[in-house]
């Protein structure tokens, strides 16, 4: 919408996140670059899953699914064709099995937790069946799908005109300004007359359906967005350690994203971005000190958002600063 | 005559384990509409409960029929005591906190356990059927599976447990006007949905040891069982596991493993497309 693009608020936070973006490798040292750079990765993940179940309304426990795939495209694309190539897989691949699925799932009408459950159940065979090509049958072009040892060497990100692929600074830019770029777009997505009836869909998808829009229809071109998205998220993973491994379509992982978003806070904007780097932190600090087995740290967190902060950190800070403000203005008056 | 025969065994296990693995979760699935994702944990416990029982010396019957479905069936009532109580009614928030569930016990036991792999090694011996042997334990899950389905049958049909179980799940606020207390039903029907989920994972343990991770092995399966099988716990799970025992054995016999779980799993949604409730949300209706 017109309106919101030129919004003053608008283009102040695009231009303050770009600056901070741009900024960052002045002062951060390369291992925190490197560091941040993944954290930027997982945020975009963080956003896609937010923008498919916060926003679309539906509950892909096994979102990250499509982060792998997409890892796993750009690895096999990449090493075959170039790197180009493999970004564009890692986009089409995902988003055309997210059609499939959905359309599966959305035009049969299956109910919210058996899409969750069904969500969930094709990440776990799919991580079997991942583990199961260690055998060197399972070759496409050069590259060797390799089973539980993952794809190692997968190559870099290069642009098509430049001579060198992208180093350690270029490649941090790169996912810190998609992730800005996700954010955005959601925002402008939600304000936007489509995204509106996104959220019409969600709310009560019969009176939707009864005032002429297609719920089946909707979801599927979330989902599908959705997908593409979290696999873009999946090819920068795999270029920026130059390795795919099939721990991407694990249980566990998909349970994080949903962490972050949960904790942050579901169908906010900033909370899964929140959620996804405050999380990660914690749980790379957690392997440094080795105080708490990941698993029981990343379960109570989740147990305890669900049932103490149901709406997340952000919502829960905000309307905590809203009673601070209001005890303030009486105590002044 | 013998590789049919050896053939029809192996698709009736296959049926059979199918139904074990995810009889525990379709009691408290068809109870609650909820989905146990703690499951996979629940059965990985049991596994251990059994293992660790036998090893302490205590008789192999006793610790599958008795030790490991009480020990799971206690883990089962306190979660549920502790977390599925404040969350009844908000379906979603129960899944992901079940979710949590999950994670934390599988963390506790690899801190607890170790990350090796534990088993006992398989009684009863082998029958020969022709050139080939079939193992005598494999006769034996298809025995409890049709026990576990007899006497869970018995229970909701019979028992005054059963006729207010099943009352609760057909309409909980009128089960509770009628003077049900339905929060005890619940607790309950947790509590049996635990312990047959406890006597499942013993009883697959000496046939595939137990790791803390060894939950995660059975679940795809169990859940896309129980969906598939709709919202009746026994018609639909019975239903389910024989149709997906069978695809996902041909297919298995046919190539690998693997491919077998892909089929079953593309069988299911391709079943649920065409019955979007699953199939006791068509057929069966009014059954158990």
């Amino acid at each position: 919408m017109k309106t919101e693009l030129t919004s003053p608020a608008f283009i102040a936070a695009f231009v303050i996140g770009g600056a901070i973006v741009f900024a960052a490798p002045l002062f951060l040292e390369t291992y925190d670059l490197f560091n941040f750079t993944v954290f930027a990765i997982m945020a975009m993940l963080a956003i896609s899953l937010n923008f498919v179940w916060g926003i679309g309304g539906i509950l892909s426990l096994g979102q990250a699914l499509f982060f792998g795939l997409g890892g796993y495209a750009y690895a096999i694309t990449a090493i075959n064709l170039g790197s180009g190539w493999g970004i564009l897989a890692a986009i089409a691949v995902p988003c055309l099995f997210a059609l499939i699925v959905g359309y599966v799932a959305f035009y049969g009408r299956i109910s919210d937790v058996y899409f969750g459950v069904v969500s969930l159940t094709i990440s776990l065979i799919l991580y079997n069946f991942v583990n199961s090509t260690s055998d060197a049958f399972y070759t496409i072009g050069t590259a060797r799908l390799g089973g539980y040892n993952g794809i190692p060497s997968v190559p870099p990100i290069q642009a098509p005109w430049a001579a060198q692929p992208l180093g350690f600074e270029a490649m941090y830019v790169l996912c810190a300004l998609t992730a800005l770029v996700f954010y955005l777009g959601v925002r402008l997505f939600v304000s936007a007359p489509f995204g509106r009836v996104i959220i019409a869909v969600r709310e009560n998808d019969l009176r939707a359906e009864l005032l002429g829009y297609d719920p089946r229809y909707h979801r599927l071109v979330v989902f599908a967005i959705g997908a593409a998205m979290s696999g873009l998220a999946g090819a920068y993973f795999a270029a920026w350690g130059a390795f795919i491994g099939p721990d991407t379509f694990s249980v566990s992982f998909a349970a994080q994203a949903i962490i972050w978003v949960l904790f942050g806070g579901l169908g906010t904007l900033i909370g899964p971005v929140v959620g996804a780097l405050s999380v990660s932190w914690f749980t790379t600090w957690l392997g440094e000190v080795r105080l708490l087995d990941p698993n029981i740290a990343l379960g109570l967190l989740f147990i305890i958002s669900v049932l103490l902060v149901p709406n997340g950190m952000v919502p829960a800070l905000r309307r905590l600063l809203e009673r601070l403000r209001i005890v303030k203005e009486r105590a002044d008056t | 005559m013998d590789i049919i025969a050896l053939s029809g065994i192996n698709i009736v296990y296959a049926v059979a384990s199918l139904f074990l693995l995810a009889a525990g979760l379709s009691i408290i699935f068809g109870m609650m509409g909820v989905i146990n994702l703690a499951h996979g944990e629940f059965l990985m416990l049991g596994g251990f409960a059994f293992v660790l029982s036998v090893n302490a010396g205590i008789d192999f019957w006793i610790s599958m029929f008795v030790v490991a479905p009480l020990v799971v069936m206690f883990i089962g009532m306190v979660m549920e005591r502790l977390i599925v109580r404040h969350l009844y009614g908000r379906t979603v928030e129960t899944i992901l906190a079940t979710w949590g569930v999950s994670l934390f016990l599988i963390g506790v036991t690899s801190v607890t356990l170790g990350y090796q792999q534990l088993g006992v090694s398989a009684p009863l011996g082998s029958v020969e059927i022709g050139d080939y042997r079939v193992g005598g334990y494999t006769f034996f899950i298809i025995g409890l599976a049709v026990a576990v389905l007899a006497f869970l049958y018995a229970i909701l049909r019979w028992s005054s447990f059963g006729l207010k179980a099943r009352g609760t799940m057909q309409n909980a606020s009128t089960a509770a006007t009628l003077g049900v207390n339905v929060g005890y039903v619940y607790s309950a029907t947790f509590g049996l949905g635990a312990a047959i989920s406890g006597l499942a994972g013993a009883a697959f343990a000496p046939i595939a040891g137990v790791t803390p991770v060894s939950g995660l092995t059975y679940i795809g399966k169990a859940f896309i069982t129980v969906i598939a099988g709709g919202p009746l716990p026994l018609i639909g799970t019975s239903t389910a596991s024989l149709l997906l025992g069978f695809i996902n054995s041909a297919v298995t016999a046919i190539s690998t493993p693997v491919l077998g779980e892909i089929a079953l799993l593309a069988a299911a949604i391709l079943l649920l497309r065409l019955l979007p409730a699953g199939i006791t949300g068509r057929f069966f209706r009014g059954g158990l």
